[in-house]
């Protein structure tokens, strides 16, 4: 098995897969049906891309394992999203800070992308990144309101930030796999993009009227399977019902 | 039995397909919406894509294929599904555009086209309530002229 490739998929999905269930914790709770169904909507993109992800590394695999198996038969130590997106959703403040610093970062990443030598990693990409330029936007755009809204909103959206902010390291950070797959010609760098990265954040907190967090202890590890508690209550709900009742059908 | 030209199965394939509805926007057909993309009689073929990737009536529209497939009597085809290149708004038809606008969903704008163009009344007076809508495809908009809401099919 390819299994710097297989590692590398794995966590392409995991980050869609583990974000899309942490927003669609809010189908039906946000604060106006317009938000309710974007949170909704980002929340199935998110999914749609990780099930071919999912889908694929389990043909790198090749022990008969499906996108479903491995969305729902794994335990948290093997999941290999990065910390920043299992995090909780807190307000809808906290929420849109999360969406702002990942869909950011993911544009990015998929723009890269889209040039691998890997077909189906190439052709996902070309696809889900017009999704998440809409991601993207929207967050954006909920950040300025915030922050340059009431002082109530403002206070929110600063504490916000302030949680998510520890989770970025994370983004950037390489490893084996990653070198791995730079060298093929199949992942991206993301220090080639970390400038670019750190502009648009600052850029839009400026117009916000949005103090940067002081740099905090980066919290590192969920590539290597090392996450956060808050993962292990999000899969206990996620795999409820295939633990339950395995090979279930609808 | 008489061996049939490849070139009728395709037109026999094509008019199947032509007749298989969206199953969210029942008006437009799957190949008015550009989601068939291959027809190969010769390889006992059909070869579809996905609009959006997380859509949900992906499932829905194999199984329409499917069923559509079998009843005209090509149950030995298959149905592959390709990613590459990625469906955009461009694959729908022009007269697949016309249907939509008269189902009250205005059409995907051309590239570069800013206004909007309402559904209903035709004034170009309208305003975003939603940059999502109630399907991965659509926005809710607004029409300031007859004040009706209405689905944007987002350029993609």
């Amino acid at each position: 098995m390819d299994q710097a490739l297989f590692q590398y998929v794995l966590r392409l999905g995991d980050d869609g897969l583990i974000l899309g269930q942490r927003l669609s914790e809010w189908t039906g709770h946000a604060p106006s049906v317009e938000v309710d169904l974007s949170l909704a909507n980002m929340a199935l993109d998110l999914i749609g891309q990780a099930t071919h992800f999912l889908h694929y590394a389990g043909q790198i695999e090749g022990q008969g394992r499906d996108g479903d198996a491995l969305a729902f038969r794994r335990d948290v130590m093997d999941f290999g999203n990065c910390v920043l997106v299992e995090q909780p959703n807190g307000d809808f403040a906290q929420t849109m800070a999360r969406q702002f610093l990942f869909s950011t970062w993911q544009k990015m990443l998929l723009e890269r992308l889209i040039g691998s030598k890997d077909e189906l990693i190439a052709s996902v990409a070309a696809k889900s990144v017009k999704e998440v330029t809409y991601h993207q936007e929207l967050s954006e755009e909920w950040v300025v309101r915030l922050g340059d809204g009431t002082a109530e909103s403002h206070r929110r959206m600063a504490a916000g930030l302030d949680w998510m902010w520890r989770f970025i390291p994370e983004l950037f950070e390489m490893d084996s796999v990653g070198e791995e797959m730079l060298a093929r010609g199949i992942g991206a760098d993301p220090a080639s993009f970390r400038a670019d990265y750190d502009r648009k954040l600052l850029a839009v907190l400026d117009q916000a009227t949005l103090e940067a967090p002081k740099d905090q202890r980066p919290i590192l590890g969920g590539r290597r399977g090392h996450h956060s508690e808050h993962l292990g209550h999000l899969l206990c709900a996620m795999q409820f019902l295939p633990r339950t009742y395995p090979d279930a059908k609808w | 039995m008489v061996a049939v030209p490849a070139l009728d199965i395709a037109d026999r394939l094509w008019s199947v397909l032509a007749d298989v509805p969206d199953p969210e926007i029942p008006v437009v057909s799957v190949v008015d919406l550009g989601i068939v993309r291959e027809v190969d009689a010769d390889g006992g073929r059909v070869v579809i894509t996905p609009t959006y990737t997380g859509c949900p009536a992906t499932l829905v529209i194999e199984r329409d294929i499917r069923s559509a497939l079998d009843k005209a009597g090509f149950e030995g085809f298959r149905i592959e599904t390709t990613l590459s290149p990625p469906w955009t708004t461009d694959w729908i038809s022009e007269e697949g555009k016309r249907k939509l606008r008269a189902y009250g969903i205005a059409p995907p704008r051309p590239a570069g086209e800013r206004q909007v163009e309402c559904p209903q009344c035709g004034s170009t007076d309208t305003v975003e309530i939603s940059r999502f809508g109630s399907t991965p495809c659509k926005a809710l908009w607004r029409c300031r002229s007859c004040a009706e809401p209405f689905d944007l099919f987002k350029c993609h």
